[in-house]
């Protein structure tokens, strides 16, 4: 182990190490954050949404968005698998349906970095899934 | 490196290990290789989440999940129904006791929605055996802002400004006690951390040194830095092992990474930490008592001055701050003491740990802002009281504090107002009682612990406490007199005016406020001889109602003590003659009263 | 200065005062009973444990313990009002409850300070009924332990511990059992105690008390086959008449021989005697020594003197490396015992089986050398029974005397006729003093220009002089207490690097004039003070003031011994040591 050998050093090291706890950290404060909650039930996971949020995660990160992805079990539109709920802060939750990796790049680029709407938007007027 | 999108928290404290969290940890692994997720779901063990009643506690992120009581067999359901497919599994949610709704996430938990946590800001976050948990949350952030940019005159300006103050107890300005000690010169002075929790029923320094060591760590560093110390030393019980074992690992890897040591982050500052072992004497909390212990001497109080700050360990100046109150420095560091100074009440600034137990719904530890009342901490923090009985008091400070009541539960509480009520502070002990509490008994039971815990070097408590003890026996077997009544108070008034230490001064506390809170109860058992809490024993009578008799001889076979035999008279209605119990050779046990299905016997 | 008041009367005292010395300079005595301080004498017990002494100081929330409570400008003290008056009853009340009340019977009843408290304070009654405290009686051939009574003033603790660095007594157990006692609840005799006594002096109740051997010596007296003789110690002339209401530092020498003869003593000798004999023998032993050291041979310096008993114990109990360090000759009560039984009773005509030796010592550390199984034969000891100077003063009320009506007497002769050397030997300095005498004299065969030697003397617990014996530089040191012998001990250990020929070492504070089987000073230093005065008084007044020019010694010498350090005086009067570690061993 090489020694911390100054105060850069240590922001240096949490830098690094941040990512580690990332989940943690995101979880105490979810409000702040944006909220992506993916519906994993069994029709969604045959639909793709695991792939579909990993490579949502890995876009956000890229897009440097602050975003907590959580999942879900099913939200009842299993005709529109995969489906996922964004709530930006400041907003009303939004449900996507339909969602593939393009169309999930679309949501980030799009919605929640300009909040412009886009495609496959599920109207509902329904409490959020969990309280 | 696995990117990892889920994290399952498990506490590894003492409590949740002894109900097999280590096994519930072991499953995880198990079940999540299985589903080949090992590298999507990482699983830590963490320190205490402070809900200790419903442990062990399980706790899933990012979603906040909280489960609770969880069993190694329960793993299974968890990551298959929640990990894998999204959805909670319901019966192992926090079920609220008030509305029976289980509770989806721990933001949305009363128990932890007025709670601010400082001191316990990593407890149950990180995983106290990983010091790289411990940076990325910005551990030793403050260390190398102290030896960086500050002076050691700044450091202290700083936690005097935050009006930080002794978490052990008697709530000393811990800025001051800093500066007393950076006065004296000398060529070498000690930073003692007192973690010799003495309390029955506290625990929050455990906690905090099983799920954070290395905030201590720091808190001493920094504090040997103000001081001018290079020597740090922990005063531990050797009745916390886990607390031990951590403390060693994060004081070794603070070594490894160079956060402790020589040349700390390569400013020339040395400074290193050595732990001595207590035998959990309550006494040795007192600095002076633990000072003496640890030089290998009879652990008893001396007479301050001199002060630890003057003359302390092996004669040399020393601070010795308990381990809730380092807790918070590094964090009045980071953040400023701006920031700390607006939690809280005028005279009492930050946070306070409580250890809340007894007749209430959830047990735990709790850190909340000074200044909340007891009614927030019980009914919302706490979710009332068990069972829908009635408040009663609560018993604040630990065994030498006081018993509070109703009238006191909207009291906004810091040092200043607990001691003005008749309690105090002392570390954060907080008993809840209802009416099935006897107040002399309750008096009592605390007074055999002082009498225990007595150092015997001071006449008031050594045999001053003893009296009140054999007062209150006498009171609470039914013997007493009014005359006693009198005794009692001028007995403890003396005691606490005349005792050396601030465990005499303040062990007549639980006498003075029940007498002061509960007179009623004390004159009815003197001079009714009646015990309305059916708590004392020789003031009962087991009494068999003939007329509701039947006959059936049940409680006299389930008797130990063949003190019930069959009367000559039998009830209109009933074929058999009735039984009565003979008190004198009654031990009031009341396992007749289990037995018998008419409800034909009642205490009395 | 400080400015402050008491009672409302302004009073102005040095920084650094407690207000219970405060209130005393202004003629305010607040009552105690843990703390003890002999003034001058490095030693004081401040635990700040009993609360008697507690008062009200204004803005302070509870009330402080004028004992350790230093004065602070414009501070209003209070020392009787309702408030104290009330705790420090209570306090008092709480220690009696639980205390035995047997006074009557106590050795110390007349003499306890919680029995005179409790007379002061007007208490009656105890209300507080409860259980008390009970502990296994224990004792050593010197000291008599009922902790039953014990205070838990702390004062033997400090004493054995702080100023004797013995380290027998300390506190253990916890709450309402607490208690001093030797570690492992071991008796005091298998632990490191060297059997100084000054516990018993310092205990403020019966808790420690003297083992009384009052009534062997009166049966030994009353048998018609014995012939009782008694010699008395130098420290006791100067502390006897105190028990008899006299002042402190009466001298009583003619009067004390009186009372023992009308006690039925058969003779009544002197310990002094036996002091110019002991100087004789270790004034020649150190001229030896250094002879040999100035011819390079090979010899152990320095030596220490060996009269002190608790001295004795406390080398073979911790320092069984250095046991050839110390004199060889017996203590004056040694040599005194060793020349009656086999001297004297020839002389007298009786089998020394029928010779009983009676010994007045202060000391209570006496009462365990006189029997040890070297200083005997065949199981009849050189002497027989010691007792202390309070023995002394039991007996003779005991047996309707009155010392004050008394008439000056002299001793018997032959062992009766001392010199001013002699009787110094009871304070710090004195065998130092009269060793020096005899032994500039002897070696320079020149008649001493000055006899006193002041840099001996006082108070000081380590003294160091180099005194110039016809151009030898004699390097010397004198200290009390066994704390400073335990420093002068490990500085030989080092190799003796300050160059001492001759230490010499009492463990009492102020040497024999403060031992522990003298009247109870209470603390009060000035009467050790005016003893001290009394022995240089005594010093001063006789005809003759050196050891080598006292006449009986002379004779002694000349019909019996032949010369000092030689064949028949190594047999009789010198002793030898043992090493006693173990017992120390099973204490740590």
């Amino acid at each position: 182990m090489t020694k911390v050998k100054s105060l850069a050093d240590l922001k240096a090291m949490r830098e690094k190490l941040q990512s580690s706890l990332d989940i943690r950290e995101k979880a105490e404060n979810p409000e702040s954050l944006v909220q992506i909650k993916v519906a994993m039930a069994t029709c969604g996971i045959a639909a793709g949404a695991k792939q579909v949020m990993e490579h949502m995660m890995a876009k956000a990160e890229e897009l440097k968005i602050a975003a907590v992805f959580t999942q879900t079990g099913c939200m009842g539109y299993c005709h529109a698998e995969p489906t996922l709920e964004v709530r930006v802060p400041g907003k009303d939750p939004i449900v996507f349906g339909h969602v593939d990796n393009d169309r999930a790049d679309e949501i980030l680029t799009k919605y929640v970095m300009n909040g412009e709407l886009v495609e496959g938007i599920i109207p509902v007027n329904y409490e959020t899934i969990d309280k | 490196m696995a990117k990892y999108k889920m994290h399952v928290l498990i506490c590894g404290g003492t409590g949740c290990k002894s109900s097999n969290s280590l096994d519930i940890i072991e499953n995880f692994h198990t079940i999540l290789k299985e589903k080949n997720l090992q590298d999507e779901v990482q699983v830590i063990k963490t320190g205490c989440f402070g809900f200790c009643e419903k442990g062990p506690i399980v706790k899933i992120m990012p979603d906040n999940t909280f489960y609770t009581q969880v069993k190694p067999e329960d793993v299974r359901r968890i990551v298959e129904e929640h990990l894998i497919k999204g959805r909670k599994v319901p019966e192992l949610l926090y079920m609220n006791p008030e509305n029976k709704e289980h509770v989806a996430d721990s933001k949305h938990m009363d128990f932890y929605k007025k709670q601010i946590r400082i001191a316990l800001r990593n407890c149950g976050f990180v995983d106290p055996e990983n010091i790289e948990e411990c940076i990325s949350r910005g551990g030793y952030e403050a260390l190398a802002k102290c030896l960086t940019e500050m002076t050691p005159e700044q450091v202290i300006a700083e936690v005097k400004a935050s009006g930080l103050r002794g978490r052990g107890g008697a709530g000393f300005p811990t800025g001051l006690k800093w500066e007393l000690c950076a006065k004296n010169k000398a060529d070498q002075k000690y930073v003692i951390c007192n973690a010799d929790e003495g309390d029955p029923g506290a625990f929050m320094d455990r906690s905090i040194l099983e799920g954070d060591p290395n905030s201590i760590v720091e808190a001493m560093a920094i504090c040997g830095y103000a001081i001018g110390a290079s020597k740090g030393l922990v005063y531990i019980r050797a009745e916390y092992p886990l607390a031990i074992e951590r403390l060693k690992i994060a004081i070794n890897q603070a070594r490894e990474y160079g956060l402790l040591g020589e040349d700390i982050l390569s400013t020339g500052f040395n400074f290193d930490i050595e732990l001595r072992y207590g035998a959990g004497a309550f006494v040795c909390g007192e600095e002076t008592a633990l000072i003496h212990s640890m030089e290998g001497q009879r652990g008893e109080p001396t007479l301050k001055p001199p002060f630890p700050a003057v003359s302390g360990y092996m004669g040399k100046p020393s601070n010795v701050n308990n381990v809730e109150t380092f807790a918070n420095v590094p964090v009045i560091i980071t953040k400023g003491a701006e920031w700390f100074n607006k939690i809280g009440t005028e005279k009492s600034k930050g946070t306070k740990v409580f250890a809340l137990a007894g007749q209430i719904n959830n047990v735990g530890l709790i850190e909340v802002p000074m200044g909340i009342t007891l009614r927030e901490i019980i009914y919302e923090i706490g979710g009332g009281i068990k069972d829908g009985r009635q408040f009663k008091a609560v018993q604040t400070g630990g065994p030498s504090g006081g018993c509070l009541t109703a009238k006191h539960l909207d009291t906004a509480i810091d040092y200043d107002s607990l001691v003005a009520a008749g309690s105090m502070m002392g570390s954060g002990g907080m008993v809840v009682m209802d009416e099935t509490s006897c107040m002399p008994a309750i008096a009592k039971f605390y007074l055999e612990f002082t009498c225990e815990e007595s150092c015997g070097k001071c006449s008031p408590c050594r045999i001053g406490n003893k009296r009140l003890c054999e007062i209150l026996e006498k009171i609470t077997d039914g013997r007493g007199t009014m005359e006693d009544l009198q005794e009692l108070r001028n007995l403890a008034a003396v005691i606490k005016d005349t005792a050396l230490c601030g465990l005499g001064q303040t062990s007549p506390n639980p006498v003075l406020s029940t007498l002061d809170n509960f007179w009623d109860e004390y004159v009815e058992h003197v001079v009714d001889k009646k015990c309305r809490a059916g708590v004392c024993k020789k003031l009962m009578s087991y009494v068999i109602d003939r007329e509701k008799c039947i006959g059936c001889g049940k409680c006299a076979k389930g008797c130990p003590v063949e003190a019930i035999t069959r009367t000559d008279y039998t009830a209109p209605g009933h074929k058999l003659a009735s039984m009565v119990i003979d008190s004198t050779k009654c031990i009031k046990c009341g396992a007749c009263i289990n037995n018998c299905k008419f409800g034909a016997i009642s205490i009395q | 200065m400080i400015n402050l008041t008491i009672d409302n009367k302004p009073v102005q005292v040095p920084e650094g005062t407690t207000i219970l010395k405060a209130a005393r300079m202004a003629g305010i005595d607040i009552p105690t009973l843990c703390h003890f301080e002999l003034d001058g004498m490095n030693f004081e017990n401040k635990p700040g444990g009993c609360r008697v002494c507690v008062v009200e100081v204004k803005g302070r929330r509870n009330l402080a313990p004028a004992c350790a409570t230093d004065v602070m400008e414009g501070m209003e003290v209070l020392t009787h009002s309702a408030r104290v008056i009330n705790a420090r009853k209570t306090v008092v009340e709480l220690i009696l409850s639980d205390h035995p009340n047997d006074c009557l019977q106590c050795e110390k009843n007349g003499d306890c300070e919680l029995q005179s408290l409790t007379k002061r304070l007007g208490i009656k009654e105890i209300p507080f009924k409860g259980a008390t405290s009970t502990y296994r009686k224990d004792s050593t051939l010197s000291v008599y332990r009922d902790m039953d009574k014990c205070v838990m003033c702390r004062r033997c603790e400090s004493m054995c511990n702080k100023f004797m660095s013995v380290g027998a007594l300390s506190g253990v157990n916890r709450g309402f059992q607490a208690v001093v006692a030797p570690a492992f609840e071991q008796n005091l005799g298998d632990s490191s105690c060297v059997n100084c006594g000054q516990c018993v002096q310092v205990c403020p109740v019966g808790a420690l008390t003297l083992v009384d051997n009052i009534s062997d010596v009166l049966k030994a007296i009353a048998d018609p086959t014995k012939k009782v003789v008694v010699q008395t110690a130098p420290a006791v002339r100067v502390a006897l008449g105190e028990e008899f209401g006299m002042k402190p530092g009466e001298i009583v020498t003619g009067k004390m021989a009186a009372a023992l003869r009308r006690l039925g003593f058969d003779q009544v000798y002197d310990t002094d005697w036996s002091a110019d004999l002991t100087i004789m023998e270790e004034g020649t032993e150190l001229l030896g020594r250094l002879k040999k050291a100035l011819a390079g041979e090979e010899v152990k310096l320095p030596m220490f003197t060996s009269c002190c008993p608790a001295w004795v114990t406390f080398y073979e109990k911790n320092f069984p490396d250095l046991l050839e360090y110390p004199s060889t000759a017996k203590s004056p009560q040694g040599m005194f015992g060793a020349v009656a039984k086999n001297y004297l009773a020839p002389k007298l005509g009786v089998k020394r089986e029928d010779l009983v030796v009676v010994s007045i010592m202060p000391c209570l550390a006496k009462k365990s050398e006189r029997a040890r199984e070297e200083l005997a034969v065949n199981g009849d000891s050189d002497v027989n029974y010691t007792l202390s100077t309070r023995e002394l003063a039991h007996m003779i009320r005991q047996c309707n005397l009155n010392l004050n009506d008394m008439p000056d007497e002299d001793f018997d002769s032959p062992l009766g006729q001392s010199t001013g050397a002699a009787v110094i030997f009871g304070a710090t300095g004195g065998v130092m003093e009269a060793a020096l005498r005899t032994a500039y004299e002897l070696h320079t065969g020149k008649t001493l220009p000055k006899v006193e030697f002041h840099e001996t003397r006082g108070f000081d617990g380590v003294k160091e002089a180099t005194i110039d014996v016809d151009g030898f530089p004699l390097k010397i040191a004198v200290v009390y207490s066994l704390s400073n012998a335990r420093k002068m001990m490990e500085q030989v250990r080092q190799g003796n690097p300050n160059g001492y020929h001759f230490i010499e070492v009492m463990a009492c504070p102020g040497g024999c004039i403060g031992g522990a089987g003298q009247p109870y000073h209470h603390g009060n230093s000035e009467i050790i003070r005016k003893r001290m005065e009394a022995i240089y008084r005594e010093d001063e007044g006789k005809p003759i003031r050196k050891s080598h020019e006292n006449p009986e010694i002379l004779a002694i010498y000349e019909e019996y011994y032949g010369e000092p350090c030689g064949h028949l005086s190594h047999e009789q009067l010198h002793t030898h040591y043992f090493d006693k570690s173990d017992k120390v061993e099973a204490t740590k």
